[in-house]
């Protein structure tokens, strides 16, 4: 979380600091609970694999949230989350637990962003950005974009 | 083609679920994806925040647990089954979901302690030929409300179903 950012602050082209994420076997069943989202691909391997999918995959909806987070914490307080999209182009799987709250090594995930378009419109200070979650390839499995209120230093 | 008992969904209402937006909930869907913005967990801190309250991560209300809920408990619920378009997308060869993505539209914030009612719609069914062969396509629209009236955020998601 940053402090307070300014739209007079923000030039096209600017990147948004990356935000890591892993997401294990353990996230999952964390995302799994607190969503809803009971959908046994992503937990039940004979399942995934029965689907053509290999094994247990992470959730789309939570490489989402991972990815409003991105924009949360770069707007600031004062900023508003406008509008975001994004879509579920290719799957990722999580890394397997080593102990009770470790991680086996493995793929980290980089939400990254870029601010395409900066505007107003009304009283209304406007930033578009484009958005992605990036697998441990460079891939980018999770492309979106997000419209971002910010406060004007007036 | 996709089969009559599968495109009359097309343009109707097919849920409407009234459910409230929990402290407790908003922490634990904050933590599972690792998110430590004081404004979900801090209630001090919040309070002294534009909103005044905690609020929810954006994108909440729109999880499964919200939407046209399947569960035993819900009023609702028993009856949800018959009116979606799921269990008759299996017959007509679309057995597989998975999810696509999502549109949002965040309106107002949402508070720990709203009562928040989400309409859904289906916006549309179809069928495409693509390269790994032929898939269906399902959107969504979900409208939520809060207990003021106020529309707080409208959602399109997509469902894509693999044939078979």
């Amino acid at each position: 979380m940053v402090k307070q950012r300014y739209w007079e602050d923000v030039k096209e082209g600017d990147e948004i600091p990356t935000l890591p994420k892993i997401a294990t076997t353990q996230t999952l069943v964390k995302w799994a609970g607190a969503s809803g989202d009971f959908v046994p691909l992503h937990y039940d391997d004979e399942f995934a694999a029965a689907s053509g999918l290999g094994k247990s995959i992470v959730h789309g909806a939570l490489k989402r949230q991972w990815l409003v987070q991105l924009m949360t914490d770069w707007m600031g307080e004062e900023g508003t989350l406008r509008k975001f999209s994004c879509q579920y182009r290719k799957v990722d799987y999580p890394r397997r637990m080593k102990s009770l709250i470790e991680p086996k090594e493995g793929e980290t995930w980089l939400c990254k962003g870029k601010v395409t378009k900066k505007y107003t419109e009304g009283s209304d200070h406007f930033i578009d950005c484009d958005i992605w979650v990036e697998n441990g390839k460079g891939e980018a499995t999770t492309p979106g974009k997000a419209t971002v209120i910010l406060p004007a230093k007036g | 083609m996709l089969p009559e008992e599968v495109t009359k969904f097309i343009g109707k209402t097919v849920g409407t679920s009234t459910f409230q937006v929990e402290r407790e909930a908003i922490r634990r869907f904050a933590d599972s994806i690792g998110d430590y913005n004081p404004l979900y967990w801090d209630q001090d801190y919040a309070k002294k925040s534009r909103y005044g309250s905690i609020i929810a991560p954006p994108g909440l209300i729109c999880a499964p647990w919200y939407n046209n809920r399947r569960v035993a408990w819900g009023g609702k619920d028993p009856g949800a089954e018959e009116i979606i378009p799921g269990p008759n997308m299996a017959k007509a060869g679309y057995g597989r979901i998975l999810d696509g993505g999502v549109e949002w539209e965040f309106l107002h914030p949402v508070k720990a302690g709203d009562t928040i009612t989400a309409e859904m719609k289906i916006k549309d069914v179809f069928e495409r030929e693509g390269k790994s062969g032929k898939m269906a396509f399902t959107i969504r629209e979900t409208t939520y409300t809060n207990q003021n009236g106020k529309v707080v955020a409208k959602a399109r998601g997509t469902a894509v179903h693999p044939e078979g």
